[in-house]
């Protein structure tokens, strides 16, 4: 699947910026309690398991498995080129931690749930858009 | 513990005239709404001294979709309000009469009107079903937790549904052929229904070979845009016993969410947030699912009044397409009648008023050719998916 030109992008702020702007050294980011361990999304200011204020910005595996996915065939916006999958993976450090996101370089008929994948970038300016492509 | 909601009782109810592309002013259509319901509850606006909307009218950015709000209705109708609450961030659509309810029990006011209405018909105009930010232009960036769906261009609940649907696919095994019958039910009931929008048969074969919106939801799993609006008047129990309409008193709330306010990090993506507010709503009576008689139920997608079927216990969790399939359980005199308007899938999307009213009419024993059979007592009605989630359990007398 190529990329898809007509994204509409995230408005970077500093709370965000880490899972953003985080493609740029291939690194998928993450609020992390110092204290719990726990992986804070979306970001907070505080560990949503202990209550401690104590975060700090993690990468991770960037792995995972497709929890769920849709294949997509409306076009939302002038332009929006159609089919693509729409999923959300859940990634390998934290049960129940998820993103919706891409599937790319796959076909649809290969998709399916509970499919290994990994986290590959796609750069607008700033932003670094995570998308998912089959982990071999 | 006194269940305080049991104190309420919905005593007027009122509907506009509902369609595609009417054209007209929303304002006209909520007092169309707003008056019927007063006038059906024997009352006079100098009567109603509360005032009840979702979501109000300062919501931007999806066009159509709220068509007046607190202030405009009291103004029109010149109403002196002792208590008014109008807003988005409640247990879904019904929140703004669970609050109604509230202001009854506690005695802030005697009779509030309620009043929801779309004109999404007419706002989206002709074209195609935009999705959300859409013709924001190019400089328009995702914010707040819109900025974790629309860069992936999952731009509508649609989308955001599907994905839960497609998860219980997985884990249960159900299939498009047992889902189509939420549509298919819908479309048999609207049949019966004058004002529903779309009346004539639906068939399985026709919804399997339906356009594809976002898999596994064709696009008779959508409910249809309209104009029109649904006002209810909410008085006290002890009032609502001098009045004329017949009585349908409140018998329990649903308002919980324990779960996540989040498409993706929901626990449990095989249902929704109205689980919560399910559950909730049998811990407030001694009633129970086999005693309910009419089911009107949410199903923005048909895949939320599957999940709603599942939540309020008429099957189990996971057992849903296997309970409607066929159609024969759901149907009008089947063990439990459901969306016996027709649903916003076939008789408009007027967001989750529509199952409010239907369930008043249908205890009121004034369903005409879709009314169900042998005098029911007790009905609910369920409001929201996704996110947010609300019910209520009506009974008659």
């Amino acid at each position: 699947m190529a990329a898809r030109s007509n994204r509409v992008l995230p408005a970077l702020t500093p709370e965000n910026q880490h899972f953003w702007t985080g493609g740029a050294r291939g690194a998928l980011c993450f609020l992390r309690c110092t204290k719990c361990r726990h992986f804070v999304h979306p970001p907070a200011p505080i560990c949503s398991e202990c209550l401690s204020r104590d975060l700090e910005v993690t990468a991770v595996s960037g792995r995972g498995v497709v929890y769920t996915y849709t294949v997509n065939h409306q076009s939302w916006f002038p332009g929006m080129v159609t089919p693509f999958v729409i999923a959300i993976v859940e990634l390998a450090e934290q049960p129940g931690l998820r993103l919706t996101t891409n599937l790319v370089n796959c076909s649809i008929d290969q998709v399916k749930i509970g499919m290994p994948v990994r986290a590959v970038f796609e750069n607008h300016d700033a932003v670094w858009i995570p998308l998912f492509e089959p982990a071999l | 513990m006194e269940i305080l909601e049991r104190r309420a009782a919905i005593t007027g109810i009122g509907q506009s005239e509902v369609g595609r592309r009417l054209g007209r002013d929303p304002m006209a259509l909520t007092i169309d709404a707003c008056l019927e319901a007063i006038q059906d509850a024997g009352l006079t606006r100098s009567d109603i001294d509360g005032l009840s909307t979702y979501p109000g009218a300062m919501f931007a950015g999806a066009p159509g979709f709220s068509g007046a709000g607190i202030g405009d209705v009291q103004d029109a109708l010149r109403l002196n309000l002792n208590w008014y609450c109008g807003g988005i961030e409640l247990p879904g659509q019904l929140g703004a009469v669970i609050n109604a309810c509230m202001a009854v029990a506690t005695g802030l006011a005697n009779h509030v009107l309620c009043f929801r209405t779309v004109w999404e018909s007419t706002a989206q105009g002709g074209g195609p079903r935009a999705g959300i930010g859409a013709g924001a232009g190019g400089s328009y960036r995702a914010t707040g937790p819109m900025q974790w769906t629309l860069p992936f261009g999952a731009a509508s609940a649609a989308n955001w549904i599907a994905l839960m649907a497609q998860r219980h696919f997985h884990e249960y095994g159900t299939t498009r052929e047992q889902l189509a019958w939420i549509a298919l039910n819908a479309r048999r009931n609207a049949a019966r229904n004058p004002k529903a929008i779309y009346r004539e048969p639906l068939t399985l074969e026709q919804y399997l070979a339906a356009r594809v919106i976002s898999t596994p939801f064709v696009l008779y799993d959508c409910d249809v845009p309209v104009d029109g609006s649904t006002a209810f008047v909410v008085s006290s129990r002890e009032r609502a016993r001098d009045l004329r309409a017949p009585l349908v008193g409140v018998e329990a709330a649903g308002c919980a969410l324990y779960g996540r306010p989040s498409w993706d990090q929901f626990d449990d993506l095989t249902t929704m947030a109205l689980r919560d507010a399910a559950k909730m709503l049998w811990t407030r009576t001694d009633l129970r699912p086999k005693d309910v008689d009419a089911a009107e139920l949410y199903d923005g997608f048909s895949f939320i009044a599957l999940c709603w079927l599942e939540a309020l216990g008429f099957c189990g969790k996971g057992e849903g397409g296997a309970f409607i399939e066929g159609g024969a359980r759901i149907a009008l005199d089947g063990e439990i009648p459901l969306n016996t308007q027709g649903g916003q899938l076939s008789a408009g999307r007027l967001h989750g008023f529509g199952f409010l009213h239907e369930a008043v009419v249908q205890l009121r024993g004034a369903g005409g050719e879709r009314q169900v059979p042998g005098n029911p007592e007790v009905a609910v009605a369920g409001a929201g998916g996704g996110t947010i989630g609300g019910c209520l359990l009506l009974t008659r007398g």
